[in-house]
């Protein structure tokens, strides 16, 4: 007589793996789905906080148009901004006018010419320096580039946008340099072969094919830069005098967005008018660095859908 | 820097008499060496002007590996060392004063997976000729246009793609891409093109249209083509050269070695017995 084959277990037994299993798969998606409840989460509370303030006291036109910041005046507070967006604008600028050039002189370097141990130091010591909290950027501006300026330039005052956009700059040249390094090597090497073997140097190579082949992603490492220099804080606060003033010249004080909050919402009673108003410079910081963030994203993936 | 088109007019100094270059690549004993690993050994060649020479031998051969030593392009990887001497249309492209500039402007090549430039149509074309040519670079519209219908119409895309000359080249299909990359190097008016198997990458249909037009080509270049597909350096090549760990095995005409080839080897890899 034949023997039977023994019984199958039940196809809906379950084990610990199986239970692991769903316990991860519960975690992973709670560990996704609170970054975005956060994100928005953060968007409702300053928005909560400023959005009454914007629609009944402020005057709009007042807040873009003029350069008198008097939150604290006892007899009749103005809230200008227009010399905090200058200021933040003119630090931005200048820390971009240093950063682009380094950073993809850097991303060059690393990415084309750099082989083997130098490349793989250089890109450690880059991310490294992208590290260094954004105080220490400001001690450096305050007590190294502060005494220099003032000799060197024979100005009364050495926190200025020069100073800032400076430190600026170099802080936000490293991140820059990491995310142009990443375009420039996205671009397949088919690329730079047939450039060469059609007798291209190698700066014929860089400037006539990789660079128009990685022009979206060199945008976006600019763009984040940029993002990056409105929302930064500290160094600022510390290395631009913060004093308000549309500035005329680079040795001008000035006093950036981030800076005011930073320095004045400690001091204001909840739920104030200046506290509020100071909740409407966060709404329109985050919605420039959102819409900065954004474009960058968009560039980046604008050709790909094509 | 050497022109190495110009040279040969000048008096040269060991006063030798000119005689035609019969050989377009000459190579003596060239060795290379990937690190430490070497992939070429002693080989000495010479490839005749103005004929499809085609090299075969099995994978690691070092075929493709000798391709590229006539243009130098394997040095971008770095740690290749090469010795000997490559000579094209007479002259050692290794010596020390020569500009790989000029070399690559004589010495063409095909890649195996076609690569044109993420530029449009136009400018593949014109890349060449504006990297060597200054005037190209500044000439009018119309001569430039010019240049570029002629390129197309010598591998017969200039119909294909007449209206569409500021499209990607990325768009095109693979067959007409690499055709796109054999026209991108006529402007410049090479002497020598070198294909690494140029076909691998088409479909029948593609291999058979990039065969016709290397055939139509054969007059006014010489080639050396690499290829994988025996039937196809039997098809589409005068001279053919086995390749086998690193050195030549043989070097006939074509139509001899496919029907009788000298050494046991050659048969063997005809034959389909390995490789």
């Amino acid at each position: 007589m034949a023997q039977g084959i023994a019984k199958a277990p039940l196809p809906d037994q379950r084990n610990l793996a199986w239970y692991v299993d769903k316990t991860v798969q519960v975690l992973v998606f709670v560990g996704g789905i609170s970054a975005i409840l956060l994100i928005l989460g953060i968007f409702v509370f300053i928005t909560k906080e400023g959005m009454g303030f914007i629609t009944q006291t402020l005057d709009i036109g007042e807040f873009f148009t003029s350069p008198n910041w008097r939150p604290t005046s006892e007899n009749r507070p103005t809230y200008g901004a227009l010399a905090l967006i200058a200021g933040t604008a003119s630090v931005t600028g200048l820390a971009m006018l240093v950063a682009v050039p380094f950073s993809l002189g850097a991303a060059i370097f690393i990415g084309e010419f750099a082989t083997g141990k130098t490349r793989e130091i250089l890109k450690i010591l880059v991310e490294m320096l992208a590290a260094i909290p954004s105080v220490v950027w400001g001690f450096i501006g305050l007590s190294i580039m502060n005494p220099l300026i003032i000799d060197l330039f024979n100005v009364p005052v050495g926190l200025n946008v020069l100073n800032s956009g400076l430190i600026l700059g170099l802080m936000a040249a490293p991140i820059m340099t990491t995310l142009a390094e990443d375009a420039l090597k996205a671009v397949p090497d088919g690329y730079r072969e047939a450039a060469e073997a059609m007798g291209a140097t190698r700066w014929q190579v860089i400037f006539r094919v990789v660079f128009p082949a990685a022009k979206n992603g060199l945008v976006a490492a600019v763009l984040l830069g940029v993002g990056r220099g409105f929302g930064e804080t500290m160094a600022v606060l510390m290395a631009s005098g913060h004093s308000i003033n549309i500035p005329t010249s680079p040795f001008d004080s000035v006093r950036a967005l981030t800076a005011t909050i930073a320095a004045e919402l400690g001091e204001t009673a909840v739920g104030s008018d200046h506290y509020r108003a100071l909740f409407t410079l966060g709404i329109f910081l985050f919605a420039i660095t959102f819409l900065i963030n954004l474009t960058a994203d968009l560039v980046v993936r604008g050709p790909r859908k094509r | 820097m050497v022109d190495l088109e110009t040279l040969p007019e000048e008096p040269s100094e060991s006063a030798a008499p000119e005689v035609d270059i019969v050989h377009a690549i000459e190579t003596r004993k060239l060795n290379l060496w990937y690190g430490t690993f070497q992939a070429i050994f002693d080989v000495d060649l010479e490839v005749k002007h103005n004929l499809i020479t085609s090299m075969i031998g099995p994978s690691g051969c070092g075929k493709s590996t000798f391709l590229r030593c006539c243009n130098r392009i394997n040095e971008r990887l770095g740690y290749v060392r090469t010795t000997g001497a490559v000579e094209i249309l007479g002259h050692d492209i290794y010596a020390p004063e020569v500009e790989l500039i000029q070399v690559r402007k004589q010495v063409g090549m095909v890649f195996q997976r076609p690569n044109p430039l993420p530029l449009s149509i136009r400018d593949n074309i014109l890349f060449g000729a504006r990297l060597h040519d200054p005037e190209a670079a500044k000439a009018s519209r119309a001569a430039q246009d010019d240049i570029v219908e002629k390129a197309l119409t010598r591998v017969l895309l200039w119909d294909t793609v007449k209206d569409r000359l500021g499209h990607s080249a990325r768009e095109l299909s693979l067959e007409e891409q690499q055709k796109l990359c054999i026209a991108r190097l006529l402007p410049v008016q090479p002497k020598v093109l070198l294909m690494d198997e140029p076909c691998s990458a088409l479909d029948p249909k593609g291999t058979e249209a990039v065969e016709e037009l290397i055939w139509e080509l054969r007059e006014a270049y010489t080639i050396l083509i690499v290829t994988h597909n025996m039937a196809q350096a039997r098809r589409a090549s005068d001279e053919c050269i086995f390749m086998l760990h690193g050195k030549v095995v043989e070097h006939t005409k074509t139509a001899e070695m496919f029907v009788t080839p000298i050494h046991k080897e050659t048969a063997d890899y005809i034959e389909g017995r390995y490789g």
